[in-house]
């Protein structure tokens, strides 16, 4: 076939039959043209006869220019891959991330009437292969543009694992300014995508009057309105739904209408310029979130001590339970570890005091999360673990409010008669 | 109206069927296929579209023309719709039933289909999608089909889904989304308006033959129509098989029409201007269609008269202006060839003139909206189809009106509004599964209806009728009754009951249904049930209409009872000589005057007493023997 290449105009012969059209990328081994209707079939590589009429043009993306509007505020989009800025690769015939920065302002150009966009292409990956030091270099970006005198810090993110990254950037910043992720559930190839209006109204609630770590998502099925989330409370609780994003233990921080372009709050947040900008982005890798189920073997703990883990998040039943027979192996974890206790449940806090199991993991050491979410949990772990390594600090902090992870009223029963003004 | 000669004018047309399955589920989900009413829905929900490119990069430019990213859409769900159908989940794989039955037209057609279909999404942004495209696959090329005018191509066959029915402005029901469909295009074969309406009937008639969906909207013909130096012009939504001719013909009229219209404007050296804001001249204007607006005009240099000018009964060329201007949301156009009018003084056409510098050779138009933005772009686009008008018949898609005109819908869509759908794999058609389907194929009506000739004696009218029917099946599941051992029902009494059965199936149930009965309340069991009866010789024919329209209305019923309560159990033989012999004694004086022709005038009597109880040609025997006896 020679140098025949994807976007040539081709002639296929076929059992005598010929068809004319663009050689097109192909995941089997068949042979794939575009018809001129548009149509794209495929043939069976036995038998095919394949020559060139002409050179194609490339399949590359034709770019619109850039409207530019200073008078705005400055808003920085920085991406890091995702739906919200992936389209089709046609050689695997998947969707993946391919779009930088400014691909994401050409596709959503109403953008530009909200700020004055600049973008930043920090990672291209899915958001399934982010790792915490990842992270990291987010919030070292993220600090990097507010302190070059962003106004807001738009992170597009694919959203399997942007509720982990939204919990590191609210531990790890301290902002004056919004930083919200954002990302799309429908991929942005399809003109129902939701990528616009998560954009946009991210982009209202990242110059709005808000400071510290947000999600931005779709509120319901329709297009009408999203919903700001607290970083540290958001949970991706559907598959493919638009409105998989949910605030858990919390109530959202604000209503976006996209129609509007305008933000209306539903409970106290912290006003812009609230706070000095400060980062730090120092983690602790080596922790893990283990899962209880019945029956679920106590032998992972001692694995983690073994592979000389620094921290465990177990994820129990109820109000944090395991089985009796893990105590004495949660024990000896938490003799070299800090040991994290959240719930299966999603919803409610972890207590426990109530039933024997829970009072003998408190006896063997494990620290209950509160109203974290076990996700929220284990990022904070590692964040924590890379503050301090002093043990006592370390508790303390896992039990403080750092960044809105835990509800206020969760401190009431750590009180202390001492501690009493 | 006088008839084209089509061979002069040069007419090219092909044909566009679109046919819903009749499958259990959705192409790409599992959600039925019922048409449901849109006061059940049990939830809505709001969407916006925007075009996307095409994997080549580039957008489509009938999508542009639907509006980017600025039509709220509102969906009515049901508790039957899933998220597929809310595009809030990926698609199943495709449904494998409506694929065969898709590749069952293919081969009745002649057609080959490809070794390997590829899914894709073809960009639809007006709402009739949520996900603002529809998923087709091309599986067939290169097939053809005999009409005694000549033979027609038939160049491609794909699978598809079906949009969501609209029912207001920018309002969709889902109920009718992702329903599977093949549309089927023939090459520009068709050289005459009769020989289109032949080509519909005949592929309807092999679509009729495979598992589709019968009734209103089940089908629709897309016309493709050009003549020799006009333009090709989609005509879309053509529902009616009646009106295939008309649309043909009306068509060549209006390119014929439009041509001249350039030919004169062209000799007249015409021009358009550009659209100017005209609002002050209006300014206290009394015309309810004016006052309040924004007004912009247009000059049409020396288009005086012509946009006035009749293209199509009932339509002008300014007609095509205000199918252009109504699609930027402004009411309608008014132009100078019509004023004064609508309140619109002379005073006022006279001040517009001047302002524009107006010649009497030219024309203004005005359109007048309270958006200011409207205006200007509904102007534009009247601009560029004016523009057009010099230049001849534009491209574009119309939607048919129901008297056989058309009227400006967008332009013709080009090959950058598909690309692949990735969320779907390739779907190999192996040449096995193709020679299995072969094997298989649906019995042509044709054939159907000689088999029905010969098996059940039916005559050639009957015969067809019940062939073409939806209640073919149903019939033959019917006439098994009359099968038998061999020769337990003569040849005589299977072609009375077919004729019988087909009569009530195709007559009896439709006059019931106009008579406002609920005849879609029987079931394929309980009118079984009603022939049974027949069959057993427990009820008699002249009671099945009153027996069904009962059933109808009270469908949990049994046959059986239903036909007692109405009294009409047949009687038994001794009942009915019972009968007889009572007639016959109290009427002995006329039997024995009358003799053996007292039959006639007696059976009236006694068929008054026991009609739908006995079978006529059983009386008149009972009768017969009777009066016999009586005479001896």
């Amino acid at each position: 076939m020679g140098d025949i290449g994807h976007g040539d105009r081709v002639k296929v012969v076929k059992d005598k039959k010929e068809f004319f059209g663009a050689l097109m990328p192909s995941v089997t081994d068949f042979v794939v043209i575009k018809l001129d209707s548009g149509y794209n079939v495929g043939f069976a590589p036995e038998g095919v006869t394949m020559t060139l009429v002409e050179k194609g043009a490339s399949l590359a993306e034709k770019r619109l220019p850039r409207p530019v509007r200073p008078e705005l505020p400055r808003l920085n989009i920085i991406s890091t891959g995702g739906t919200i800025a992936s389209k089709i690769d046609y050689r695997t015939g998947a969707v993946t991330s391919q779009f930088d920065a400014d691909d994401i302002i050409d596709a959503i150009p109403s953008l530009a009437e909200i700020a004055n966009i600049d973008g930043t292409l920090l990672f291209n990956i899915l958001s399934e292969n982010m790792r915490p030091e990842s992270w990291s270099e987010l919030a070292q970006c993220v600090y990097n543009e507010v302190r070059a005198g962003a106004d807001g810090v738009l992170v597009t993110h694919g959203t399997d694992t942007l509720g982990y990254s939204a919990a590191a950037l609210s531990f790890m910043l301290q902002v004056p300014v919004p930083v919200v992720l954002v990302g799309s559930q429908r991929s942005a190839d399809r003109p129902s995508s939701d990528n616009v209006v998560n954009a946009i109204c991210a982009a209202v609630a990242a110059t709005s009057d808000l400071a510290g770590v947000f999600v931005v998502m779709h509120e319901d099925a329709s297009d009408d309105t999203c919903l700001v989330h607290q970083g540290t409370r958001t949970k991706k609780m559907h598959t493919s739904r638009r409105d998989a994003f949910r605030s858990v233990n919390a109530s959202p921080i604000a209503r976006v209408s996209y129609q509007e372009r305008s933000l209306r709050f539903l409970c106290d947040h912290t006003d812009r310029g609230g706070c000095e900008l400060s980062v730090r982005p120092q983690i602790e890798p080596k922790c893990a979130l283990v899962k209880f189920f019945p029956g679920a073997s106590p032998a992972i703990v001692d694995y983690y001590v073994a592979q000389g883990y620094r921290g465990l998040v177990i994820e129990g039943t109820g109000l944090g339970h395991v089985a009796s027979d893990w105590i004495s192996h949660v024990k000896k974890a938490a003799d070299v570890m800090p040991v994290v206790m959240t719930s299966q449940c999603v919803y409610g806090r972890v207590c426990d005091r109530v039933y024997d199991t829970g009072r003998d993991l408190l006896s063997a050491g494990a620290i209950e999360g509160d109203d974290m979410l076990s996700e929220t949990a284990l990022v904070k772990l590692m964040w924590v673990l890379g503050q301090t390594s002093d043990r006592f600090e370390i508790a303390r902090l896992l039990k403080t409010d750092v960044a809105g992870e835990i509800s206020a009223d969760a401190t009431r029963t750590r009180s202390t008669f001492e501690e009493l003004p | 109206m006088k008839e084209h000669d089509y061979k002069k004018v040069g007419l090219k047309a092909g044909l566009e069927i679109h046919q819903q399955l009749n499958t259990t589920s959705k192409l790409f989900c599992s959600s039925p296929t019922e048409l449901r009413d849109t006061k059940d829905a049990s939830y809505e929900f709001y969407r916006y579209l925007r075009p996307s490119k095409s994997e080549m990069g580039e957008i489509d430019r009938a999508a542009i023309e639907e509006g980017i990213g600025t039509r709220r859409f509102t969906y009515k769900a049901y508790e039957s719709t899933c998220l597929v159908e809310n595009d809030d989940e990926p698609p199943l794989e495709m449904n494998l039933e409506a694929l065969k039955i898709a590749l069952q037209i293919a081969l009745l057609l002649q057609m080959q289909p490809f070794e390997q279909a590829h899914t894709m999404r073809k960009l639809v942004i007006d709402g009739s999608n949520t996900s603002g495209f529809q998923r087709t696959a091309l599986l067939a090329a290169g097939g053809y089909i005999s009409l005694s005018s000549g033979s027609v191509q038939i160049d491609t066959l794909s699978i598809e889904e079906e949009a969501a029915q609209i029912v207001d402005k920018d309002v969709y029901s889902i109920d009718r989304l992702g329903i599977p469909l093949v549309e089927i295009g023939t090459a520009p074969d068709v050289a005459t308006p009769k020989m289109a309406r032949e080509l519909a009937l005949a592929i309807g008639t092999i679509l009729r033959a495979c598992k589709v969906k019968r009734g209103i909207g089940t089908i629709r013909q897309d016309i493709n129509i050009s003549i020799a130096g006009g333009a090709r012009v989609e005509i879309k939504g053509v529902q009616a098989l009646d009106l295939i001719e008309n649309i043909v013909r009306l068509e060549v009229t209006r390119q014929l029409s439009l041509l001249k219209i350039r030919d004169e404007l062209q000799e007249r050296g015409a021009g358009v201007g550009k659209p100017v804001e005209v609002s002050s001249i209006f300014a206290h204007t009394a015309s309810n269609v004016l006052e309040k607006k924004h007004v912009w005009g247009l000059l049409l240099r020396c288009f005086a008269g012509l946009v006035g000018k009749d293209i199509q009964p009932g339509r002008r060329l300014g007609s095509e202006f205000a199918d252009h201007a109504k699609k930027r949301g402004v009411t309608g156009i008014f132009h100078t060839d019509e004023l004064p009018r609508y309140g619109i003084t002379s005073r006022e056409t006279e001040a517009l003139l001047r302002f524009l510098k107006a010649e009497e050779s030219d024309a203004v138009v005005i359109l007048a909206d309270e958006n200011v933005k409207k205006c200007v772009e509904a102007m534009y686009a009247v601009m560029d189809r004016a523009k057009a008008a010099t230049e001849g018949v534009p491209e574009e898609t119309r939607r048919a009106l129901s008297n056989g005109c058309s009227e400006y819908m967008r332009p013709l869509p080009g090959a950058a509004r598909l690309y692949p759908e990735t969320d779907v794999s390739p779907i190999a058609v192996p040449t096995a599964l193709i020679d299995r389907i072969k094997a298989h194929l649906p019995e042509r009506l044709d054939d159907r209806m000689h088999r029905y000739r010969q098996e059940f004696l039916l005559n050639e009218e009957l015969a067809r009728q019940i062939a073409w029917s939806e209640n073919s099946q149903l019939f033959e599941q019917v006439m098994r009754l009359w099968a038998g051992p061999d020769g337990s029902y003569g040849r005589d009494e299977v072609k009375d009951a077919a004729t019988f059965v087909v009569r009530t199936l195709e007559g009896t149930i439709a006059e019931l249904k106009r008579d406002d009965v609920p005849v879609d309340r029987l079931t394929r069991e309980s009118i079984l049930d009603v022939f049974r009866l027949v069959n057993f010789k427990t009820i008699s024919k002249e009671g099945v209409p009153e027996i069904l329209r009962s059933l109808a209305e009270c469908p949990t019923k049994a046959a059986s009872d239903v036909a007692a309560e109405l009294g009409f159990v047949m009687l038994s033989k001794p009942e009915l000589q019972a009968i007889v012999d009572d007639v016959v004694q109290s009427r002995l004086e006329f039997v024995k005057a009358k003799g053996v022709s007292a039959v006639g005038p007696l059976m009236g009597v006694v068929m008054k007493q026991v009609r739908g109880k006995a079978d006529g040609k059983l009386v008149n025997e009972v009768l017969r023997a009777k009066i016999g006896s009586v005479l001896q």
